[in-house]
């Protein structure tokens, strides 16, 4: 059981969190020009790296806020989490 | 209690404890385990081998145990298998039997698995029952199961309670031997909250089995009282005996287990058996000290044949000799030690073999065993042991200068104790993902880099001797407790104690070197893995321990190779030339040492498994005989019998009286989503496929919510409160998950609107009145609001009081009727449901259920999202295309249903069957095909997904998702079932009243 830190709450336990899958996928638009492959994209197309994770999660058991994180795919560890709107830079300087 | 000391060790002498093993009547000490209680009266069989039904004595003392694995029997309900006799406690009346036999220990018709063992290698299984395939799981693997068993588990529901609990503090010391003290000591002084457990009775760990050391001038003993007083006069600090930290979890989560009654003749019945910590710790001190290796020589699995380490305990705690006559194989000097302490408590030592390559300065122990007196033969090694059921004798070999073994004598004795050296307990810092190095000076692995904010103390990281282990605990306790912003904690303390050496080498005695292993030298006692297994696995060409693990299974299952996992490295790294470093580590898995389902499960069981949600009419459909079912944690009234009915008969008399008369349905488990602010219109236009701007006040629609990838999610009424108020419905299922999907938008997507929502499902009951007498009994419960045609047409909404309580009456209907669905705050729910009730009494009222609802919607082609819908179905695919609003530039699931994937002809819609025969009734799920008797695979062209028998209609009615299904209206297709292929007509979805006359009356 992780600890996982709300920015609106602070540390609280992962039974109160719901995962939300990779964070930063903008949602096009403007469906009058979005292409096939915006779409494809946007959809189903999802990173899985081994490392550094930028991943969007929920406080659905507690203030019900949407925010993000930067987990460590290989050791379960967060890095940092941020309010929605930001993008701290990655340790390292990656994307 | 032949075997038991004149004097000495932690029993009480005076308390004698009467318990059975496999019937038989025996006396133990109060403080004594079943263990030794068994070895005081002379017992040294009790189980027989895993795979061999080799017969086994005990091994260790402890946690370690791999072969005295027992059941102990409370009574039919209270039957627990697996217990490792050295660390059940004895207490008066204890029924234990022994497992794996039959018909008895001394007597097991299974022990001819050994004559056969040269053909039961490693892989036997595997390799030999693989034809026919179809075999494996019907015969052999339960064959196999059954002859390869453990302990059988009890049948009946467990009665006993199980509690759990949180708890946090800045450091957790994981057991209390001398490190774990001194760290707990030092921890506290500064003034952290600490927690300090450890799976015995007693505190103290090895320190209980020294026999002459001294701690601050006073004995171990005193000194482990004194401690313990201490710290349990400090409010800061929780001291958990009988507590088993068996996983290490993310973020400094260790799980305890805590056993509470299972030490007591009579446990007091307000009391749980288990208690389950799930601890939050700010620093961990693993003080998990070592456990002894066993050496590896043909027949050193014989009842009689122990770890030096457990004899010396069961001497110096238990007062016990393991035997009269003893002889010591020593791989380490720890043996000496042993020795002394055999000899002190009256057994007589008739040899100590020492088995390592002579040259090496004598320690402590073996200077002591001199000066002793001891008969000590340097570079042994035993060749066999003599004895079947206990030992009676060990042949030994004596090692020349040129390596080779020249067999030398056979002595008799009746007991063999051994030591192959210690190993570290690093299973929790293992599972904290903690790497490890080899300690080459140590032969065994130790702690290296920590991933968790934990630290290891004394020998759990290797640090030798008793006063040294001491010291270590207290700078690592104090570390832990700074680190956790406590600093300033600090101990200093002395000690004096014989401190043999605990450092061996991993692996086999010289004369196991060979090409070719003697038999049944085993490696890996519970799972019978022998040197032979290894060599025969790596042969086969396994190379990888982990490969070799899998494939001899050693270091697998309860035990995870606590006195095994080295010697099998050990082995495996001389065999292939390999340093043990290179040859690397197996994974360590949770528990440490088993752990009961019940202490996992807790409270949650039976009622407690799950939250029930009741309606607001249960109570009165339970008084009237209701059948229930469950939808979700929803516990809904599926039909309601009247005077013996069955289901058919109940649901067909529900359903023709809401179209003859009138109905009342309990509705109140729909979800309901309140949508709030200037920009609630546009937000439900760009979330709902419809068009929201142009709904009035006082006026709802049917509405269709898609997944951004263009599949129907969810569908409901919506009404219109006010200009920037809406009342959403979702199905009852789907509740939870279209708010979170409306908040993602709202937080993450939409930043522009003002919109605020909060569900509200559980703050209006819904009772839904349908039939053509719907609005004559809702006339008799309303003043203020006018039911008529022209003021509350259908999908109209008005304001006002139904038998006087403040209501939202919505004209809607999912019956195909004149309807009403009228909502009032929750708590009128029940009243408001018996006042409709009293009301449509002349008009002959007929509550229905879930079922008769399926039915009357499905004769109407109205769809269930989740039924007629499985998330590949696009609005149009579902026939709702209607519902799309078509102006709107965007909303979500548009350009995902806009794909041509999605458009293109071909695809699965949704349609009406109807079976030539009107009595057969099609099952939901069954696949259509378009021609019938196709050869198998037959083409599958979709299947049904509703299908009922329609007493309105007088025939099966059914929906299906069938490939281009529209295009083929009035065709014969078939639905494909076992008994043969069901030639049906696709038809509309609308069964009843294609025109909606009787909805607009």
């Amino acid at each position: 059981m992780l600890v996982i830190h709300c920015p609106y709450c602070g540390p609280r336990p992962e039974p109160e969190f719901a995962h939300g899958g990779q964070a930063h996928i903008a949602r096009p638009q403007d469906p009058t020009t979005t292409t096939e492959d915006d779409l494809l994209q946007f959809l189903y197309l999802r990173e899985n790296p081994r490392g550094l994770f930028r991943e969007r999660w929920r406080h659905a058991r507690g203030c019900g806020r949407f925010f993000n994180a930067i987990r460590d795919t290989t050791t379960d560890f967060f890095v940092t989490t941020y309010k929605v709107g930001e993008r701290p830079e990655l340790p390292g300087g990656a994307a | 209690m032949k075997a038991r000391t004149t004097a000495g060790g932690r029993v009480e002498r005076a308390k004698k404890v009467r318990f059975t093993f496999d019937g038989r009547a025996y006396e133990g000490l109060a403080g004594d385990t079943l263990a030794s209680a068994l070895l005081a009266n002379g017992v040294h069989l009790v189980g027989r081998s895993f795979k061999y039904h080799r017969p086994r004595g005990v091994l260790g003392a402890g946690a370690e145990e791999p072969n005295a694995l027992i059941t102990v029997i409370r009574d039919e309900a209270r039957r627990t298998p697996n217990l490792r006799a050295t660390q059940v406690e004895l207490y008066d009346g204890l029924v234990a039997e022994s497992q794996n036999r039959w018909p008895s220990l001394e007597f097991d018709v299974g022990a001819i698995n050994s004559v056969f063992s040269p053909m039961l290698p490693a892989g036997f299984y595997n390799k030999t029952f693989m034809w026919p395939r179809s075999w494996w799981f019907k015969v052999y693997e339960p064959k196999i199961r059954a002859a390869a068993g453990l302990g059988v588990a009890a049948t009946l529901p467990d009665p006993d309670t199980y509690a759990q609990q949180f708890v946090h503090c800045e450091v957790l010391v994981v057991g209390a031997g001398p490190a774990g003290l001194t760290a707990a000591l030092s921890a506290a002084s500064s003034g952290a909250r600490v927690i300090l457990c450890d799976e015995q009775s007693e505190m103290g760990g090895s320190l209980l089995s020294e026999r002459n050391a001294t701690i601050e001038g006073v004995p171990a003993s005193e000194w482990i009282a004194k401690t313990l007083e201490t710290l349990s006069a400090n409010p800061r600090v929780r001291v958990l005996p009988r507590t088993t930290a068996f996983g290490y979890f993310p973020h400094n989560n260790i799980g305890l287990s805590e056993r509470i009654t299972d030490h007591l003749a009579s446990p007091p019945t307000h009391l749980p058996r288990e208690r389950l910590w799930q601890v939050r710790a700010t620093e961990v001190v693993l003080a998990t000290g070592g456990i002894e290796r066993p050496l590896i020589f043909p027949g050193n699995d014989r009842p009689g044949v122990m770890l030096a380490s457990a004899a010396r305990t069961y001497a110096n705690r238990y007062g016990v000799r393991v035997g009269e006559r003893i002889a010591v194989l020593a791989g380490c000097d720890a043996a000496f030690e042993a020795a002394l302490d055999l000899s002190a408590a009256g057994s007589t030592i008739a040899v100590i073999a020492d088995a390592r390559p002579a040259g090496s300065v004598d320690g402590p122990g073996i200077l002591a065993a001199k000066a002793a007196g001891l008969r000590i033969l340097p570079n042994a090694t035993a060749l066999g042991v003599t004895g079947k059921l206990r030992v009676t004798g060990v042949l030994l070999g004596i090692v020349g200068a040129d390596g080779q073994v020249v067999s030398g004598e056979t002595i008799a004795c009746d007991a063999i104790v051994m030591s192959g050296g210690y190993t570290p307990s690093v299973h929790l810092h293992s599972q904290s993902r903690g790497k490890l190095s080899f300690d080459e000076a140590l032969g065994a692995f130790v702690p290296s880099t920590t991933a968790e904010r934990t630290r290891s103390a004394g020998f759990g990281r290797g640090v030798s001797g008793l006063m040294a282990a001491l010291q270590d605990g207290a700078i690592i306790g104090a570390e832990a407790a700074a680190a956790a912003g406590f600093a300033g904690g600090s101990l200093t303390v002395t000690a004096q104690a014989l401190d043999a050496a605990l450092s061996g080498s991993p692996g086999a005695l010289p004369q196991l070197a060979g090409p070719i292993p003697p038999a049944k030298a085993f490696i890996d006692f519970q799972n019978d893995v022998t040197t032979r297994d290894i060599a025969l696995a790596q042969r086969e060409g396994f190379e990888s321990i982990e490969h070799i693990k899998r494939y001899t299974t050693t270091g697998m299952a309860t035990d995870q190779g606590k006195t095994s996992g080295l010697n099998a490295l050990g082995i495996v790294a001389d065999s292939s030339n390999r340093r043990i470093a290179e040859v690397g580590l197996t994974t360590y898995r949770m528990p440490y040492t088993p752990v009961t389902f019940g202490a996992f499960a807790g409270p949650a069981r039976g009622d407690q498994f799950d939250p029930v949600r009741r309606t607001p009419s249960h109570e009165w459909a339970v008084a009237r005989g209701g059948v229930f079912e469950d939808v979700g944690n929803w516990k809904r009234t599926r039909f309601f019998p009247v005077g013996g009915e069955d289901m058919h008969a109940a649901v067909n008399r529900e359903c023709v009286a809401v179209r003859s008369s009138v109905g009342m349905f309990d509705a109140s488990t729909l979800g309901k989503i309140e949508v709030v602010g200037k920009d609630a219109a546009e937000f439900l236009n760009r979330f709902y496929v419809n068009n929201w701007s142009n709904l009035g006040v006082n006026r709802s629609r049917y509405g269709i919510l898609c997944r951004d990838d263009g599949f129907v999610y969810d569908d409901g009424v919506i009404v219109r409160l006010a200009e920037d108020r809406f009342h959403v419905t979702t199905t009852t299922g789907g509740a939870a998950r279209v708010f979170g999907m409306m908040e993602d938008y709202i937080q993450t997507e939409w930043h522009d609107l003002s919109v605020w929502i909060t569900s509200t499902s559980e703050q209006w009951s819904v009772v839904a009145v349908q039939g053509p007498k719907a609005r004559d009994v809702l006339a008799k419960l309303t003043t203020d609001i006018d039911l008529s045609a022209a003021a509350l047409p259908h999908m109209g909404v008005a304001r006002g009081h139904i038998g006087g309580v403040p209501t939202i009456l919505m004209r809607v209907s999912f019956t195909g009727e004149l309807g009403f669905e009228v909502n009032v705050p929750a708590e009128y729910g029940s009243a408001l449901w018996e006042a409709i009730y009293a009301a449509g009494q002349e008009f002959g009222i007929t509550p229905y259920g879930t079922e008769a609802m399926h039915v009357l919607r499905a004769e109407k082609g109205y769809i269930i999202v989740g039924q007629d819908t499985d998330g590949t179905l696009t609005p149009d695919d579902a026939g709702v295309a209607w519902a799309i609003g078509k102006t709107k530039r965007d909303f979500v699931g548009k350009s995902g249903m806009d794909r041509p994937a999605l458009k293109a002809p071909g695809r699965k819609q949704l349609v009406g069957l109807l079976t030539d025969d009107p009595s057969v009734v099609l099952e939901e799920g069954a696949q259509v095909v378009l021609t019938p008797n196709q050869p198998i695979p037959f083409k599958m062209v979709g299947h049904v997904t509703s299908s009922y028998f329609s007493a309105n209609l007088g025939r099966s009615i059914a929906m299906a998702v069938v490939a281009g299904g529209r295009a083929k209206m009035g065709e014969t297709i078939y639905v494909a079932m076992p008994g043969g292929d069901i030639p049906v007509k696709v038809v509309s979805t609308v069964f009843y009243d294609p025109q909606g006359a009787r909805l607009n009356v």
